[in-house]
């Protein structure tokens, strides 16, 4: 990597691998997110997009690979090195959660100023000097609000201030969930899934949010809503079963037959004409996988990953049983160049649409 | 005995129908729960072997009234229930029809001239109607003194909303005061008039607010922190434990001693938060009962400092600020300085305000840190701790604060208890202790000041009360010990008031900030955390 | 080497009591999630009822076998139990099932304060000691086996056999495991869920009452607060072994007897239950979810 592109690049994952037992939810996966841009990480259901973002804000710990994030003011961060708290206290990074995370008891002022934790422990001297009144903490915690006042004014929730974020409609607890990780001040925002299960409406009130947030923040998006990610983002890493399959400007992305046949979506028919090609005995490999190995992007094709049961019962280097569905950009492969790989069963879940900008899942109510 | 109702059948049968159904329903399991226990009685005889003495029409009495109930509650009592709005008013108690129907001007002046008749004749009673029926009649005397209190609170009870904590801590103040008071005018002397506050002043007074101080003190770790702590009273008996040996050895003061107690409860709290708190959920409820335990049997057996079951004697009591003491034999023994009568009045008196301090210390310190980082961080930690993680919160750090924190009132507390008791054993730092206080935490609506202060005293106030009810042995004959049923009916109370309501008396959430309003946050929001 | 013997036989014996309590609380823990913190109290209402009937029994009869008396005092024992734990589960928890987690919690606790203390009023607050009913010791190079202990390790594993194939291979079992993962699908699926939780506390109070029995007749006395520190120790073992799984609570429950018959023999008498709380302690810190538990994944 040139030491360019390491400058403006504020995240860098290199040669990610998370195992879970037998199996691997990513297998080596390299990219990265330029400063001040949206990166959006797209790819099927399972294909290990939430667990980079664990892996990037500390819920697990990699089983190999490294992601660096670069501050503004030049200090770096090995992510995979830092306690999971200190990752949005010291790197700044803040996340949003596929199923949302709020404190739903508390007012969605209150959630706002316990984003802003770090900062007034401090102001009060670690409480006791704000429990005794003395200090700066008075002037720190109107600041607080009157942050906490600006995101809610940008997430457009300021009326509902003084209510319980558990009493918000579905689509405002999202936008509530980004503004609560904007008030943590962070250089990259990671948001998993905004866009799932909103409305036009809200889904387009999302859209103006993210365009603000980006003037001040680097953006990690996952979203399976194509529209959201061909409006928005300047970069799209493809994920599928925990690989890379491409990795490029939306335009280049949408166009890749691989993206085309794995994520967007292959024809029924075409999917059956592969597998009879190939045949479906059951495919067992030896998993053996490292980032030393010459396996680069998109041209491995013994990352088998897919979603073995859901309890895990694999130690690492079993072999593996793929069940459920085969990688479909494998399944192109296979059509387009007779791998010698063999996918097994035809996926149980019903390919997507066929057109590139249409949505997979039903995202939108 | 399963027994399965169909509700086709219910919607069929009139009420009454169904009341009898469910009566004979009721009468069988009864019989079947209580023959073996209640008709029957393991007695020793003289030559300490067991035999069996038969109650069957105690047996039958109790099934009867089962039965009875049953019916009842089914027949009238539900299909009123569900007439009635469930809608909470001021009182938090009734409903407001109910009780607006409850409290009514008549009866609150029959209850008052009651009352006030049965106070003048209360001496010539036993010559007019008997030992026994004077008994009964002091009893109703007391029913009537409350039912007119209640109806006083309940007539200004938009004021007393309005107002509660201001109220309530005045009439906190002023309690002790109004006691004596009262009863010296009663009495017609003063000296009476202290003596017989004792009572009011220690088993109520006293005896209720260290249980709030406790349950206060636990709120922060379960009400606020949302982390289930079966172990409280351990934290309790290192006070205690503190200032009895510390006290009782050098001679030290309880002013010195009381932060010592409490540094010392918050130690042995991050001592065992730091290995425990990763557990989650009923894991580290189970170790912090488990700690209590060993707390209790390392108190237990480790004679050579503790003095085992038989605990510490001749703990120095508090003085008064280290300028008088409550020694009569002390040359300034505050009788003598203050040259007034010598009674012990004055101690208590002098206790009640010092545990009345340290619980209103308690409770301001926490809504304090409510508003502060670190109390909101306790309660987004109960609501969800991961996304708490996500948001740069250290979780081992404010779970250890909030640990720390609420055993540090339960230090200051157990050094209080120490001081007033003269004397600590083991055997006041049973998981009961534990789980009453628990218990009070719960029923008062978790994490809410009022609603704690409020289960604690209804729970111990109440059972302290039955105490009261000596008369009933001249009914039920000398071997009736009001008392025994005492823990019997708290358990049971503790039931009950959890079906009625799951959330606690308070069940609403006063939010620790506000941009335009202040607004309650439901109950149905909060969580009750997992850890 | 005999003597260490020696101890493994008594805390087998121990363990084996401790096992058949740790079922209970591991199988509702399992079905509801509740910690039912009555469980101890039932089993002592257990015990409580194999006295009345060995009183009954002594009281009609000149003599009875003690094999059939002790079956007698069982079978009577889990009926009552199951009847109480039967009442309390549809009158304290159901009401509560699904709301506020700590609700059940209370109510448990305040229904444990209640069963005691109901025993206090109507059976005395004194121990209740009986004759010994089985008092063979036989004598095996020299360490001695009583025939009391033989029973108790019979009884026990009898029972754990027949509970395992009620468990692994009837539909019963099968529908409990069913509530366990998903209350909800279970029900939609045509599962009694209501029924299946009955019978779960029903099963559960059956085994305090045959280890209050056997606690009866291997200790000769019982008194009303008997219930706390075995149901303590019971509840230790299950959360030890891994709550929610049923051989963790057999092992747990062993676990629990020999800490505490070893620590007794080799080092104090008066630390035992604090070793085997702090082992408890000790393991949960390397295992969280104890030995048999399964691990709880932090999905995020
Ligand atoms: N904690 C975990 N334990 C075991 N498997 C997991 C865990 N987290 C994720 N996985 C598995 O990893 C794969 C990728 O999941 P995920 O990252 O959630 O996919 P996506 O977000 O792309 O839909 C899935 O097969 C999932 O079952
Ligand atoms: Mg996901």
């Amino acid at each position: 990597m040139s030491a360019n592109s390491m400058k403006d690049a504020i995240l860098q994952v290199e040669h990610l691998s998370m195992k879970f037992g037998g199996l691997v939810a990513i297998g080596d996966l390299s990219f990265q997110a330029k400063r001040g841009e949206i990166t959006a990480l797209i790819g099927p259901n399972g294909a290990g997009k939430t667990t980079v973002f664990n892996c990037i804000t500390g819920f697990y710990k990699p089983s190999e690979g490294m992601i660096t994030l670069n501050g503004a003011d030049g200090s770096s961060f090995l992510l995979e090195r830092l306690p999971n708290h200190e990752i949005p206290a010291r790197a700044k990074v803040a996340r949003t959660f596929q199923n949302i995370r709020l404190f739903s008891g508390m007012t969605l002022l209150e959630n706002l100023l316990v984003a802003q934790h770090n900062k007034l422990m401090k102001a009060s001297g670690y409480t006791i000097l704000g429990l005794l009144g003395i200090g700066g903490y008075r002037r720190a915690s109107a600041e607080s609000v009157e942050l906490a006042k600006h995101w809610l004014e940008k997430a457009d929730l300021v009326d509902r201030a003084d209510d319980p974020a558990g009493d918000l409609p579905y689509g405002a607890q999202r936008r509530l969930e980004i503004a609560r990780a904007m008030c943590t001040g962070p250089e990259l925002l990671c948001l998993d899934e905004p866009a799932a299960g909103l409305n036009p409406k809200e889904s387009a009130a999302l859209n103006t949010l993210l365009m603000d947030i980006k003037s001040s923040t680097s953006i990690l998006l996952i979203e399976h809503d194509m529209s959201v990610v061909m409006q928005i983002s300047d970069h799209v890493v493809v994920l599928e079963y925990g690989r890379k399959i491409s990795d490029g400007s939306p335009q280049s992305v949408r166009t890749d037959p691989r993206v085309i046949a794995a994520y967007l979506g292959v024809d029924d028919e075409e999917v059956e004409t592969v597998l009879t090609e190939v045949g479906d005995e059951d495919v067992i490999e030896q998993l053996d996988i490292g980032p030393d190995t010459a396996h680069g992007p998109g041209t491995s094709s013994s990352y088998l990953a897919g979603p073995v049961s859901d309890t895990i019962g694999h130690s690492e280097g079993e072999r593996v049983t793929v069940s459920k569905g085969a990688s479909k950009a494998a399944q192109f492969d296979a059509k387009a160049s007779v791998a010698p790989r063999k996918p097994t069963e035809r996926a149980t879940a019903k390919p997507p649409g066929k057109s590139p900008t249409s949505k997979p899942r039903g995202g939108r109510k | 005995m399963a027994v399965s109702v169909s509700s086709e059948r219910d919607t069929v049968a009139s009420p009454v129908q169904r009341a009898f159904r469910e009566a004979l329903y009721a009468g069988a399991i009864a019989l079947g729960l209580f023959i073996l226990f209640i008709g029957l009685k393991t007695d020793q005889n003289i030559s300490n072997q067991l035999i069996l003495a038969q109650r069957w029409g105690l047996l039958i009495t109790v099934v009867v009234l089962t039965m009875l109930g049953r019916f009842f509650y089914i027949a009238y009592g539900q299909p009123f229930m569900t007439n009635q709005k469930i809608a909470d008013v001021a009182t938090g108690l009734l409903p407001a029809s109910l009780a607006s129907r409850f409290f009514q001007l008549p009866a609150f002046i029959v209850a008052i001239v009651l009352a006030v008749v049965l106070f003048a004749f209360n001496s010539a009673l036993p010559g007019l109607v008997g030992d026994k029926l004077a008994g009964g009649l002091q009893f109703l005397r007391a029913l009537a003194v409350i039912y007119a209190l209640a109806c006083v609170i309940f007539y200004f009870r938009a004021f007393i909303h309005a107002n509660f904590t201001k109220l309530g801590i005045a009439a906190l103040v002023l309690y002790p005061i109004l006691v004596v008071v009262v009863l010296s005018i009663y009495a017609w002397s003063i000296m009476g008039g202290l003596q017989g506050s004792l009572k009011w002043v220690d088993n109520y007074g006293i005896q209720i607010l260290i249980y709030v101080m406790l349950a206060w003190g636990l709120n922060i770790v379960v009400g606020l922190a949302g982390l289930l702590d079966l172990g409280y009273v351990a934290f309790y008996a290192v006070g205690a434990y503190a200032y009895a040996l510390l006290g009782s050895h050098y001679g030290l003061s309880f002013w010195i001693l009381l932060p010592v107690a409490g540094a010392m409860a918050a130690f042995w709290g991050v001592m065992l938060g730091f290995p425990v708190l990763r557990l989650r959920g009923d894991y580290l409820a189970i170790v912090t009962l488990a700690f209590g335990e060993i707390i209790r049997l390392v108190l237990i057996n480790w004679r050579d400092v503790t003095n085992g079951s038989a605990g510490v004697s001749g703990i120095p009591k508090v003085t008064f600020f280290g300028l008088m003491t409550f020694n009569s034999t002390d040359p300034n023994y505050i009788g003598k300085v203050l040259d007034i009568a010598q009674s012990s009045a004055y101690y208590k008196i002098f206790l009640y305000y010092l545990i009345l301090a340290l619980a209103l210390l308690t409770a301001f310190v926490t809504t304090r840190l409510r508003r502060m980082p670190v109390g909101r961080a306790w309660e987004a930690l109960r609501e969800d701790e991961i996304a708490c993680r996500s948001l740069g919160i250290n979780t081992t750090t404010t779970k250890l604060t909030a640990f720390a924190t609420g055993a540090m009132f339960g230090g200051f507390a157990g050094a209080f208890f120490s001081a007033r008791q003269g004397f600590v054993s083991p055997e006041s730092f049973v998981f009961l202790e534990s789980a009453i206080i628990l218990a009070i935490v719960v029923l008062g609506g978790m994490g809410s000041l009022v609603g704690i202060a409020v289960a604690a005293m209804v729970m111990i106030g109440g059972t302290e009360a039955l105490r009261e009810l000596d008369f009933l042995k001249s009914f039920f004959g000398k071997d009736f010990t009001p008392e025994l049923y005492r823990m019997l009916l708290f358990g049971m109370a503790m039931v009950i008031v959890m079906l009625w309501k799951p959330r606690g008396f308070v069940g609403s959430r006063e939010p620790t900030a506000f941009l335009r309003e202040r607004k309650a946050v439901s109950g149905s929001f909060t969580k009750e955390g997992h850890g | 080497m005999q003597y260490f013997v020696q101890q493994l036989i008594n805390g087998l014996t121990l363990g084996s009591i401790y096992g058949l309590i740790a079922i209970g609380y591991t199988m509702v823990y399992g079905i509801i999630g509740m910690i039912n913190f009555a469980h101890g109290d039932i089993f002592m209402v257990g015990a409580f009822a194999a006295l009345v009937v060995f009183l009954i029994l002594g009281s009609l009869f000149y003599s009875v076998p003690v094999v059939l008396a002790l079956l007698i005092m069982m079978i009577v024992a889990m009926l009552l139990t199951s009847l109480y734990n039967w009442t309390i589960e549809k009158v304290a928890y159901r009401p509560l099932r699904g709301s506020f987690r700590l609700a059940p919690l209370i109510t448990a606790i305040g229904m444990s304060i209640a069963l005691s203390n109901f025993i206090q009023v109507t059976q005395g607050p004194r121990n209740k000691p009986i004759p010994p009913m089985v008092s063979q010791v036989y004598n095996i190079n020299g360490i001695s086996v009583s025939l009391k202990q033989i029973i108790i390790v019979i009884v026990t594993a009898l029972l754990l056999a027949l509970f395992w194939y009620l468990v692994n291979r009837t539909s019963l079992g099968r529908a409990q495991r069913a509530c366990e993962q998903d209350r909800k699908m279970a029900a939609l699926l045509g599962v009694d869920v209501d029924r299946t939780i009955s019978i779960t506390f029903i099963m559960g109070a059956a085994l305090a009452a045959v280890a209050g029995t056997l606690f009866l007749m291997y200790y000769g006395v019982i008194a009303f607060s008997d219930g706390f520190v075995p149901g303590v120790k019971a509840f230790t073992a299950a959360v030890l072994g891994g709550i929610g799984s049923l051989p963790g609570a057999v092992l747990g429950g062993l676990m629990i007897g020999f800490i505490e018959s070893m620590w007794s023999a080799y080092f104090s008498i008066d630390y035992k239950d604090v070793a085997a709380f702090s082992i408890l302690a000790i393991v949960l810190i390397f295992l969280p979810s104890g030995i048999l538990g399964r691990p709880e994944v932090e999905k995020v």
